[in-house]
């Protein structure tokens, strides 16, 4: 078969797969994050203004409310619950700092059987490592930039 | 209504994220996601765009991954002003540090004392 | 001088039929809930079957269905000539360290989820030409082993997409010999790679129906037969959305296949199982073929099967480099004794 003839049935078969593949059901999972995304930054304003009336200052306070959540988000993979709300919520459950915790408690426990070292301590970056990196890289040139512009 | 603020602009952060993922292609994953809205945080912070979502709709917009950013970025700035050029390295991470290491460290006992349930 | 067994271009017709002489399934405790959970020699009561891991749990399915084939044949280890298996795994962990337990002279095999078909083929081929007497044909899968090689760890908070199918957890195996009572094949048609560009891990369907159809198109034209000679035609696990696909791609050659055309991947879940497009994995067709037709057959409802085991040639790094997904199909005819 010549090259541009295989392109030209690669091109044909697309089409006709964009014809035959379900959409996704964007109604019911747009509601979903909204919802799922909606309810746990309400739990965590909830939480900051609870740390904030037990005498913490405001920064602080956010920082108690966001650590609360990534505590019963750690919990709740490991009872193997959040992967269940996640397929109703979608990025409602993705987006939030619930979802970075979720990245890192999946992978650390399903991995355990590797060995606490290689299993748990590696995998437990596999996708908190990227977020990691690139949050801490762009913040470094935000403050370069600021350094030499200021 | 600091509560329905929250539900609103956090629910519409993740609408984003939805709609970031069922609209474009496959190659944009879950850690594309997470990765794209801390980079964007800290990039929506440093032009200031961050700082009046976070005073209009509190944990609305810190509980979002771009309020990860956003805590990154702000350290970032606040090092610098404080001690130079070495707070742009120690800013960002001094102030997101309560997030990373209880992720880090809660990640880790769950991992230590749960077993993975599988399907 | 031409092959005189070869038919065609790709196809190999067996003179002297061999003979399945033992089938056994296992299935997973999703599987056994699914509309063919009763057609299952064994269904699993939780995934880790007793094992300390789903990886350990696989190889206990694999073992067990290997050992129930040979005792349904009426034979033992000693009388197989050679076992040919393989799974999912990276090494193919499960057939590798099962053959090191039954000790039978072994062959890996990897092609993805068609791998049952390709043993099968294989096997056969061995067994009519006169290299064996008995030849063990065996693949395996687990969804929890396989999703977390291919995919995310199963606690990962993802959405499958709606093209996503699941993996069967799940292990076949059948023995082939050259005489007793049992389904006989007739003919085998080897699958080329096909490749038309499909890179979406999550829609497997998609990626393998163009070579399924291409080998069910050369089938056809290597043997002179049309649709309408077999009772049915099913493939390993294209699901949902790949056997519409495969479907199309056929009758654009010229043949109609939709009055008896199925996909092992459809007919092992129920759609109120959530699993989305339908089944996946070596397992998929292992069971489905071990398990309900192979029953099907011997019961007198089918008389004459296409099956096409269909394989998704899909790794994560090449993914990951941008190659597209390639796919493979081998056909295999069964017939009632």
């Amino acid at each position: 078969m010549k090259a541009s003839e295989h392109e030209m049935q690669k091109k044909i078969y697309s089409q006709m797969v964009a014809r035959i593949k379900p959409k996704p059901p964007l109604v019911r999972n747009v509601t979903g994050a909204f919802f799922f995304g909606g309810a746990i930054c309400t739990l965590g304003q909830a939480l900051w203004n609870f740390y904030i009336s037990v005498g913490l200052a405001k920064d602080d306070a956010s920082a108690a409310a966001a650590a609360t959540l990534i505590f019963v988000a750690a919990i709740l993979t490991g009872l193997g619950v959040y992967d269940s709300i996640a397929k109703y919520a979608g990025a409602g459950t993705i987006v939030p700092i619930t979802g970075f915790a979720n990245s890192i408690v999946a992978p650390a426990l399903e991995y355990r059987r590797e060995g606490m070292v290689f299993g748990v301590g590696q995998r437990m970056f596999t996708i908190a490592g990227p977020v990691l990196a690139y949050g801490f890289v762009s913040a470094w040139i935000v403050g370069l930039m600021t350094y030499l512009f200021e | 209504m600091d509560y329905l603020k929250a539900f609103i602009v956090g629910g519409g952060i993740c609408v984003i994220g939805q709609l970031l993922m069922d609209l474009t292609s496959y190659r944009v994953t879950p850690a594309h996601i997470l990765v794209g809205f801390v980079t964007g945080g800290v990039a929506l912070s440093a032009l200031g765009l961050y700082q009046p979502l976070v005073d209009f709709a509190g944990a609305g917009a810190t509980v979002p991954l771009p309020g990860f950013g956003h805590l990154l970025a702000q350290g970032a700035v606040r090092g610098v002003r404080e001690n130079g050029l070495l707070g742009a390295f120690a800013g960002g991470v001094e102030a997101a540090a309560t997030g990373i290491a209880a992720a880090i460290i809660f990640g880790y006992l769950v991992a230590a004392v749960f077993t993975p349930r599988g399907e | 001088m031409a092959p005189h067994k070869k038919t065609g271009q790709q196809t190999i017709t067996f003179h002297n039929p061999p003979v399945f002489r033992g089938n056994a399934s296992v299935a997973g405790p999703k599987e056994g809930q699914g509309p063919l959970g009763r057609t299952f020699d064994v269904v699993l009561s939780d995934t880790l079957y007793g094992e300390e891991t789903w990886e350990k749990a696989e190889r206990k399915m694999l073992a067990g269905a290997c050992q129930l084939a040979i005792k349904k044949a009426g034979l033992t280890a000693a009388d197989i000539d050679f076992m040919m298996a393989g799974d999912l795994l990276n090494q193919l962990i499960s057939a590798n360290f099962t053959a090191r337990d039954l000790g039978i002279p072994f062959i890996g095999l990897y092609g993805a989820c068609s791998t049952m078909f390709e043993g099968i083929a294989l096997a056969a081929m061995l067994v009519e030409g006169g290299f064996a007497d008995h030849v063990l044909a065996a693949a395996s899968s687990h969804y929890d082993t396989a999703e977390r090689q291919y995919r995310y760890p199963t606690e990962m908070g993802v959405q499958r997409p709606l093209t996503s199918q699941w993996t069967v957890t799940g292990a076949g195996a059948a023995v082939i010999g050259h005489q007793g009572t049992g389904p006989v094949i007739t003919h085998v048609t080897i699958g080329k790679v096909i490749d038309l560009g499909i890179k979406d891990p999550n829609d497997m369907g998609s990626a393998m129906a163009p070579a399924a159809a291409d080998t069910i198109i050369r089938h056809f034209r290597d043997t002179g037969r049309k649709p309408s000679d077999y009772d049915l035609i099913i493939t390993g696990d294209l699901a949902a959305v790949g056997r519409a696909l495969a479907e199309q791609l056929v009758k654009q050659a010229g043949y109609d296949i939709s009055e008896n055309y199925t996909d092992c991947g459809i007919l092992i879940y129920d759609p109120a199982q959530d699993t989305h497009a339908g089944g996946s994995g070596c397992g998929c067709s292992a069971v489905v073929l071990n398990g309900y037709l192979v029953k099907e057959i011997m019961a007198g409802k089918f008389k004459r099967v296409l099956g096409i085991g269909t394989g998704a040639l899909l790794s994560p790094v090449s993914n990951l480099q941008g190659e597209s997904i390639p796919g493979i199909g081998h056909a295999v005819v069964i017939e009632a004794d």
